[in-house]
């Protein structure tokens, strides 16, 4: 006797719930702590406010509790008296942020065209594969410089530059898988039995896609997150006094004689939240889509 | 073969034409180009000197048709801060240094990262193995600038060993170079262990070693050869990459190069500098790939008859 769902939406997402146990347990926890945490519970975990200095300019440059500090400022305090543990864990909120704009637009976009190149052939095809080939070939620090002279740099900005570098990988990936998935029987079956071309690409086509983007998506929150921090560094992406990692290692970077911590944790923060991002694509990518398995 | 080798030329002509239209179009999109290549607080007349001799009043067609025979013809605007040689000349002055530092991080790269890839591969799941995969996603997860940083910090502020920057030998090169090239050792350790993996299951590896040959010469001479292309179409990328992204490590290090320029054209608001430089390294970004392309259909004969 078939098994009989009732609510089977709920029975795929509940079956989602049960997987998550079996995340790999480094990853997640690395990303918890340095991440989502802070992220989501930034206003409660933050000793203090990020855009104010809690003493004035009496408490700049205190250094880290273990290097001479006090408890108040547990990691130090910058140049201009703001607690660095507070904009550290206020950053995390920036970095998500747009890494998620970035992505959601981006892979909106990047897959809308690669199943449109995929599955409609010829021209289009070729006038979107041309586009992504023109994509490849602009350095994205340099365009972000560019672009810094002809308007003012800013999370504008920084999200036109991170948009422009990665919607064509997700481009070329889905028109190859595309590919794959229409040389199938049931594409031609769907097609005879009169189905439309929006329904044949939303229900067939897609879900099949839809492992390689996770993968995808997940590997690029670390370049996201890297790009920004390189952009906000060298003072073309975000605007001080907002506290993104990157304009914080800049400011570290003046005072790196003297004051060392204002350049280590900001640092310390990308690197683990890439990390742990890296480590989960990883972790996706085999489990999900070994084919990708290059880099 | 050849038919490859025209299409990607041809490729690569198209995508190089765009960059220079996008390029020209950022100069343009701010509305009147002279409030980016002049200073604030130039007077109207000045202003209006400016866009005649520019020809800016002319239609914007005309504009791209001259602006694009200029390129080919090598002149690649004026520049602000440098104006008697021009951008073309400011960034012919800086391209050396910058060579020498990509090319320095990238034999870096080659020589640290493909013994490490190999011997991972040969010694899987060791610990050598398991710390050398940890270490190389470490690397590829680094912010680079910060890299620089730290390194600085520990070894010039603190211990004094290494000059903290300026073009130069050995001392002066090292830390440059392994900030600049720290993604692409990881990157190469992992892409030539996952690939030397591939390649030493492989039948005719088997062969090669019943037919009695050593086992040293089995990984560095048959694998190693078998187990290139792959590694090789992200080297092209690589170079492309360190040539062009070097603008954080030399703003770090003060490394006198075309990065360095970048940053100071931006710092000067010198836009015909900017917009040379991005056509240069597009440039370069296109021609690189394109080597890469014809290399690896050289390398891997399937490529050919596709």
């Amino acid at each position: 006797m078939p098994q009989i769902k009732l609510m089977p939406r709920l029975h795929q997402v509940l079956g989602l719930f049960w997987q998550v146990r079996k995340l790999p347990r480094v990853a997640t926890v690395l990303l918890l702590v340095v991440l989502v945490i802070p992220a989501v519970f930034a206003p409660i975990v933050a000793p203090h406010d990020p855009l104010i200095a809690p003493d004035g300019v009496r408490g700049r440059l205190e250094p880290p509790v273990f290097a001479g500090g006090s408890w108040r400022f547990p990691l130090g305090s910058d140049h201009t008296g703001k607690d660095i543990l507070s904009r550290v864990i206020h950053g995390s909120r920036v970095s998500v942020t747009i890494a998620a704009i970035g992505i959601a637009i981006s892979g909106m976009i990047g897959t809308t065209l690669g199943l449109i190149a995929g599955y409609y052939r010829g021209i289009v095809e070729a006038i979107i594969m041309r586009m992504v080939d023109i994509s490849f070939s602009i350095p994205p620090v340099l365009l972000a410089l560019a672009l810094a002279v002809a308007i003012k740099p800013g999370m504008r900005t920084v999200l036109l530059v991170v948009g422009i570098q990665l919607w064509s990988v997700y481009t070329r990936q889905v028109r190859g898988d595309t590919l794959g998935v229409m040389q199938q029987d049931y594409i031609l079956r769907a097609k005879a039995a009169g189905a439309s071309d929006l329904r044949i690409l939303y229900r067939h086509i897609l879900p099949n896609v839809t492992n390689t983007l996770i993968v995808l998506a997940t590997l690029q929150v670390g370049f996201i997150i890297l790009l920004e921090a390189g952009l906000s560094f060298l003072g073309v992406g975000l605007n001080p006094p907002t506290p993104s990692w990157g304009l914080m290692v800049a400011d570290g970077r003046i005072l790196i004689i003297t004051a060392w911590w204002v350049a280590l944790w900001p640092g310390l923060a990308i690197l683990f939240t890439v990390f742990g991002f890296n480590m989960l694509g990883d972790w996706l990518r085999d489990r999900l889509d070994p084919r990708l398995r290059q880099i | 073969m050849r038919r490859l080798i025209a299409v990607r030329f041809g490729q690569g002509l198209f995508a190089l034409w765009a960059v220079s239209l996008i390029v020209f179009g950022l100069g343009r999109i701010s509305g009147d180009p002279t409030y980016t290549m002049m200073a604030m607080d130039a007077r109207l007349e000045e202003r209006e000197a400016f866009r005649e001799r520019l020809g800016l009043n002319a239609p914007l067609t005309t504009q791209y048709a001259k602006y694009l025979g200029n390129m080919l013809k090598g002149d690649l605007g004026p520049s602000l801060k440098y104006p008697d040689i021009g951008a073309g000349g400011a960034i012919v002055a800086r391209l050396p240094a910058t060579l020498y530092l990509a090319g320095v991080s990238l034999a870096l790269a080659l020589l640290v990262g493909v013994p490490l890839g190999v011997l991972g591969a040969v010694k899987r799941d060791t610990l050598f193995d398991q710390v050398s995969k940890i270490l190389a996603l470490l690397g590829q997860s680094m912010p680079n600038f910060w890299l620089g940083l730290m390194m600085m910090w520990i070894f010039s502020v603190k211990l004094g060993w290494l000059p903290a920057g300026e073009l130069g030998g050995f001392k002066h090169i090292i830390m440059p170079a392994i900030t600049l090239g720290s993604f692409q050792i990881a990157a190469i350790t992992r892409l030539v262990r996952s690939s030397m993996l591939e390649t030493l299951d492989t039948e005719y590896v088997k062969l090669v070693r019943i037919k009695g040959v050593k086992e040293t010469r089995v990984i560095w001479i048959h694998c190693l050869r078998n187990a290139a292309p792959t590694p090789l179409t992200y080297f092209g990328m690589f170079a492309a990459v360190l040539m062009t992204g070097s603008v954080t490590t030399e703003t770090i290090f003060s490394w006198p190069g075309t990065g360095q320029l970048a940053f100071q054209s931006v710092l000067a608001r010198d836009f015909g500098l900017i917009q040379g430089l991005v056509l240069v390294f597009a440039t370069i970004f296109v021609v690189c790939s394109f080597l890469v392309d014809v290399l690896y259909a050289y390398l891997d004969p399937r490529i050919r008859f596709n």
